[in-house]
């Protein structure tokens, strides 16, 4: 997944206004700067300095400003678009961060590879505050290296007055709404939608599971505009050129926001739930304040101001309450228990990568 | 060519080369040299990458999708140069023989979208295309056409998109060339008998030679290893090396075979100009 995230949060505002202004430039000029490092200087552990290597727009203002004021620290962050990228960056060793922010796949994937450090969780009291939706999930069953941080599902956004109500996945293969959908293009949660479609889980290395899910993609490509990255799906759907897309949840409640003829699904029987997490690299200069920052976006007021700040959902409980928006009142912002029940993470499959890539390829050149 | 004019090494020419030499070897000789030693490594599944002689990734691209990939790759770099050519030519032949105010002014302009990035300049192509946008409302408003049509996220809209992109690359050096064009040939030929038709054929079209090879390769080279408008005009429903090779970096982890890959459409293209400029002749090159 990791580089369809790109950018999130505040950027997708933008994008949602200058889609359906149809203003393109704003929209390119807003992604570039977006991407570039908010503070650059590459980490270097300066004395005074927390340093976070973090998603472009991906921390309050009011969460760095009440941070620093309370521990006399200054805090610099520098900004990644990929999972991978993060990875690498944290292979080549000496990066001097003190918090990095992970999607779920990738902490276990760090953790085997032995980039990030176990937490010292009696130093995290505020731990008590997650949701027991966000506890001990697969990619760090005893959350001895992670705690969350934003989270979200990835499901269906789309136009009630054309589609009628959305529950399954089967909209998307409806030769009815032909030429008006779109997939994410990002092999694991295209794959994973057609696996979880047929009631399997998104993460099968099941040669014949994963033979079925190719051919319904192939079946389905024709039927589709293409396959884009989820912030590029909302704008389509915001202007009428397509009535269904494959998006992340937080991009879709922008767009719902805006327009009450649009609405999100999380679809039956399956869907992704994505987790960005906090972890401590392996030598971060400042362990003792990373597990102090740790343990401050989990109280209550700063996890409210960060989840307003970026519109995801919250694993943080304590902080929903607190969180005042027109997005809380979408129901899929903080699903019912029931809901929880079907949602499935992405895991590392480690070289079974390889055969989805390949899978995703021949479907994108049939 | 320096070498005809009989000129040997001088401290002093040594001493103006090194800079560039230490450039291109630092940044483009090293770069190289570590893609080729990745393409024979073995990538770990977490992205890291064990040296070696391991020649499986190349024996991968024999599996029929990636030659089908590398095909449609050359289909469509092929004809972007051809529709580029075809294009430009009229286009800067027009503008090399005005006066010099106005060729001044109107290359200008063909240089002008060189001002913003090409990302932006072919998004905005899909806001013209999409199914709402201003080219779907303007035929639907002369009539030509009953509600929306589809003109976007198809290979001819990649194709559309890859002759904006790199139609200047075309212009530039035929512009050179045709510029410098002496035009008393031109008139000897016509007093000589030859109708204009001829002339162009017999005299301008086979002097501006090099203009036309070279603004063939520099569209070409750049149309094939594409990967921004495959995925914003066709949808990534039209996959392209470059494509293939991004993924392999960026989502698999594979930089061993995106290594390959690359090597390969490096090798592809190098045959496939020394091949042209065979074909095409290669003392012409030296005219201009």
């Amino acid at each position: 997944m990791g580089k369809t995230r790109i950018s999130r949060g505040r950027f997708l505002k933008m994008v949602g206004t200058a889609g359906a202004t149809g203003s393109a430039l704003s929209v390119l000029a807003a992604c570039q700067t977006s991407t570039t490092p908010q503070q650059s200087g590459g980490g270097g552990g300066g004395g005074n300095t927390l340093h976070i290597y973090n998603w472009a727009q991906y921390l309050a203002p009011y969460d760095i400003k009440h941070f620093e004021k309370k521990f006399g620290m200054n805090i610099t962050q520098d900004t990644y678009s990929s999972n991978e990228e993060l990875l690498a960056k944290l292979q080549g060793g000496g990066t001097g961060y003190d918090v990095i922010v992970p999607s779920d796949y990738m902490v276990s994937i760090m953790a085997k590879s032995k980039v990030i450090q176990k937490l010292d969780m009696s130093k995290i009291p505020n731990f008590k505050n997650v949701s027991k939706h966000y506890r001990g999930l697969p990619f760090d069953p005893k959350n001895e290296y992670s705690v969350p941080y934003q989270a979200g599902t990835t499901g269906i956004l789309y136009n009630k007055k054309k589609v009628g109500r959305v529950e399954t996945w089967d909209p998307l293969w409806d030769p009815k709404f032909k030429g008006k959908m779109a997939m994410i293009n990002d092999v694991r949660e295209t794959i994973g939608a057609a696996l979880m479609r047929r009631g399997y889980s998104e993460n099968s290395t099941d040669p014949r599971k994963l033979q079925q899910a190719k051919q319904d993609l192939i079946k389905q490509k024709p039927l589709l505009q293409g396959y884009f990255d989820s912030v590029e799906n909302v704008p389509m759907v915001r202007r009428g050129d397509i009535w269904l897309a494959h998006v992340y949840s937080g991009d879709g409640f922008l767009a719902i926001v805006q327009d009450k003829n649009l609405a999100y699904a999380i679809p039956k029987p399956g869907a992704t739930l994505w987790v960005d997490n906090l972890c401590i690299p392996v030598g971060a200069p400042h362990v003792d304040l990373a597990h102090k920052f740790l343990n401050f976006i989990l109280a209550p007021k700063p996890g409210a101001a960060l989840t307003e700040y970026t519109d995801y959902s919250t694993p943080n409980q304590a902080a929903v309450p607190l969180v005042h928006g027109k997005f809380t009142k979408i129901p899929q912002w903080d699903p019912s228990g029931k809901v929880y029940d079907r949602l499935q993470t992405i895991r590392d499959i480690g070289k079974a990568t390889r055969t989805y890539e390949r899978i995703f390829t021949e479907v994108k050149s049939s | 060519m320096a070498k005809d004019k009989g000129k040997g090494w001088s401290p002093g020419l040594a001493g103006l080369l090194s800079p560039v030499t230490f450039w291109l070897g630092l940044f483009f000789l090293a770069p190289l040299l570590l893609i080729v030693a990745y393409s024979f490594g073995t990538a770990g599944v977490y992205g890291g990458m064990k040296l070696g002689f391991n020649t499986n990734n190349y024996a991968q691209i024999a599996d029929p999708l990636y030659l089908k990939i590398l095909f449609r790759t050359l289909v469509i770099a092929v004809l972007t140069t051809l529709l580029c050519l075809v294009l430009g030519y009229p286009l800067a032949y027009f503008i090399a023989f005005r006066s010099r105010k106005w060729r001044n002014n109107l290359i200008l302009l063909v240089m002008i979208p060189f001002w913003s990035s090409l990302i932006i300049r072919v998004y905005a192509w899909v806001v013209i295309l999409s199914g709402n946008g201003i080219a779907n409302h303007a035929l639907q408003f002369l009539g030509i056409t009953n509600g929306p049509v589809n003109l976007i996220f198809t290979p001819k809209a990649v194709l559309m998109g890859m002759v904006y992109s790199y139609l200047p690359f075309m212009v530039l050096p035929l512009y050179a060339s045709l510029e410098s064009f002496d035009v008393s040939l031109k008139e000897a030929s016509q007093d000589l008998g030859a109708n204009r038709w001829h002339t162009f054929w017999r005299v301008t079209f086979p002097l501006s030679m090099p203009g036309v090879i070279a603004g063939s390769i520099l569209v070409f080279i750049p149309a094939a290893g594409e990967f921004v408008v495959p995925q914003l005009l066709g949808g990534a429903k039209t996959t392209m090396m470059g494509n293939l090779i991004q993924q392999q970096f960026l989502d698999a982890r594979n930089w061993a075979f995106g290594s390959a890959l690359s090597m390969i459409l490096a090798v592809v293209l190098l045959v496939a100009i020394i091949f042209y400029v065979r074909r095409v002749g290669t003392d012409k090159l030296e005219v201009g």
